[in-house]
């Protein structure tokens, strides 16, 4: 498949040529001409991006990249929308170019984790665990908000650490109120009554049961424990890699 | 030769207690009618999913691995059987990284001390796919051997998902030449259904991803790539999409309404799990092969093919 790359070229930048007076930047630059492209001069490098992205987890191996196009050749994502370009994001992420990363901050975190792109890459960077990074970094320095995907990661998360186990229907209804979202959509609810005409009677208990009775692993009481230690940590040694929580100066 | 997997440690793992559970119900009829014994790992705890590993990775490769040791130390297993994609792939992940990077070893450790725990080692389990488990045990020919009720003319599209055969380097028993699991062209569900008597038809997306990771998250996302499956699926000329993993299994269910319901656009491919088409090969009745829990509607099509 032909990767559809996008221009460094902003289309605001373009100027159309009309034979008319055209002064750009301070230059009479009238007459016939087609287009004029202005120059552009990026000087805002965040030299500490790509450190700080490689601190998070599956960001390690970035380094590694030399930029064959593999991944995004091979993307699910890529494939319905071409401004996804996991190659094309590494090489902004570790030349510095924040503000033409920032371009694209609302759709890195789309990334369906179908791991095609560490299937094909030759240098073994594991792009899927770049994005993921990446989408981390951009939530943790506020320059989008949390992505439905990380809500459900979390409710997904903090159940499993609760009660070792999860139940989906209890995931579904915390995660469709955390974002704000109808309980019963259309669809969700042909689901659901699909599935009472076909379900066993004592299936439909145990799944509504579950609403007062939750699985859970017997005795988990210490790994919950020494999970929710770890966790924080973690959290920790993250907002301490990407200078978030310093004191002001 | 002594027969490969006759009785191992069966891990359901969380979809299969909830919207898997006809992948679980069959798996076991299968098993019993196969002469396969399976026992439920004790108190097991969730693998993490495709979610736990996006809060931490060290902590799926805990979760995993807490599993195989209560398996290995506690039961005294040699092998954990998987049947959910997702689970299958996270101990095979936790075994990679144990065997490879001191520092989840390190992580797995101590998470392990401080909950009580044996601390699983490298090696201790083989992890296996339910595909695996029959494909070793007894292989086409013993399926062959029992059908009773053929397959034949049922045209089937096998659909295997991103997480049974990448990434590559955490499938080190597959690639390795005739008779072993393709990571780029996985067969062993084409081998058993074939060897029901099963139609195989050349379906190109066997490894393609169905965004089951946000299936809730990027709902329209998702009803495209499942979309993109029954579209070619149908193209292909089948009448069943066979799966081998509950999220791929209740998304391809979901968004196929999905995409009815919001979008107008019908499909009527069948979408039925491997265990299920075995069993009824076996002679197993729908409704034990768990056929009535599943959300797509197949009863029509199986009794106009004689297996209902
Ligand atoms: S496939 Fe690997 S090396 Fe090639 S561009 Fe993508 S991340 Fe870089
Ligand atoms: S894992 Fe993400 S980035 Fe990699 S190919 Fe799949 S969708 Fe694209």
């Amino acid at each position: 498949m032909p990767i559809h790359e996008k221009s460094l070229i902003r289309p605001e930048d373009l100027v159309e040529g009309s034979g008319e007076a055209h002064i750009i930047d301070g230059v009479d630059v009238s007459g016939h001409w087609s287009t004029f492209i202005k120059s552009r001069v990026v000087k805002d490098y965040n030299e500490d991006m790509e450190a700080e992205i490689a601190a998070l987890p599956g960001g390690e191996f970035i380094h590694r990249c030399w930029q064959c196009g593999s991944c995004t050749n091979a993307c699910t994502v890529n494939a319905i929308n071409p401004d996804f370009n996991p190659r094309y994001w590494i090489y902004l992420i570790r030349t510095g170019m924040e503000e033409e990363l920032l371009r694209d901050k609302d759709i890195i975190w789309q990334c369906v984790s179908c791991h095609k792109c560490s299937y094909t890459c030759p240098r073994d960077v594991l792009p899927e665990g770049v994005m993921k990074a990446t989408a981390h970094w951009l939530e943790l320095k506020g320059h989008t908000p949390k992505s439905h995907s990380t809500v459900f990661d979390e409710v997904f998360a903090e159940q499993v650490i609760k009660t070792g186990k999860i139940e989906e229907g209890r995931v579904l209804r915390r995660f469709l109120t955390r974002t704000g979202q109808p309980l019963l959509q259309g669809w969700v609810l042909t689901m659901a009554l699909r599935m009472i005409r076909h379900f066993p009677i004592k299936l439909m208990i145990h799944m509504g049961l579950a609403n007062f009775i939750h699985p859970r692993t017997s005795g988990w009481g210490r790994a919950r424990a020494a999970i929710e230690e770890y966790v924080e940590e973690q959290e920790a040694e993250h907002r301490k890699a990407l200078k978030l929580d310093q004191p002001a100066e | 030769m002594e027969q490969k997997y006759k009785k191992v440690a069966y891990y359901p793992g969380c979809a299969l207690e909830g919207t898997g559970h006809s992948y679980s119900r069959s798996t076991k009829e299968l098993g019993k009618a196969l002469g396969l014994e399976l026992e439920e790992v004790k108190n097991w705890n969730c693998c993490g999913a495709m979610e736990v590993k996006n809060v931490d990775p060290k902590l799926q490769t805990y979760l995993s691995s807490r599993v195989m040791s209560i398996a290995a130390n506690e039961m005294g297993y040699d092998t954990v059987m998987a049947p959910c994609n997702g689970c299958y792939h996270n101990l095979k992940k936790a075994e990679y990284d144990l065997e490879n990077d001191p520092a989840s070893v390190e992580v797995v450790g101590k998470l392990s001390e401080k909950a009580g725990h044996q601390t699983y080692e490298a090696g201790q389990v083989e992890t296996i796919h339910a595909l695996d488990w029959i494909k070793d045990s007894l292989g086409e020919e013993g399926i062959r051997a029992r059908v009773k009720n053929s397959l034949k003319d049922l045209k089937i599209a096998n659909y295997y998902g991103c997480m049974y055969t990448r990434p590559r380097h955490i499938f080190p028993e597959k690639d390795k030449g005739e008779g072993s699991e393709s990571t780029s062209k996985p067969h062993y569900m084409d081998d058993l259904l074939a060897a029901a008597g099963a139609e195989n038809v050349d379906f190109p997306l066997k490894t393609a991803c169905c965004g089951g990771a946000h299936t809730l998250s990027d709902s329209d996302t998702s009803t495209r790539l499942v979309m993109n499956l029954i579209r070619a699926a149908e193209a292909s000329g089948a009448e069943v999409i066979a799966t081998e993993c509950p999220t791929c299994h209740s998304g391809l269910e979901m968004h196929q309404i999905r995409a009815e319901k919001q979008h107008g656009e019908k499909s009527n491919v069948k979408i039925i799990y491997f265990t299920q088409l075995l069993g009824l090969a076996l002679g197993l009745s729908p409704r034990q092969v768990g056929i009535h829990e599943n959300v797509s509607d197949s009863m029509g099509l199986l009794k106009e093919k004689g297996l209902a």
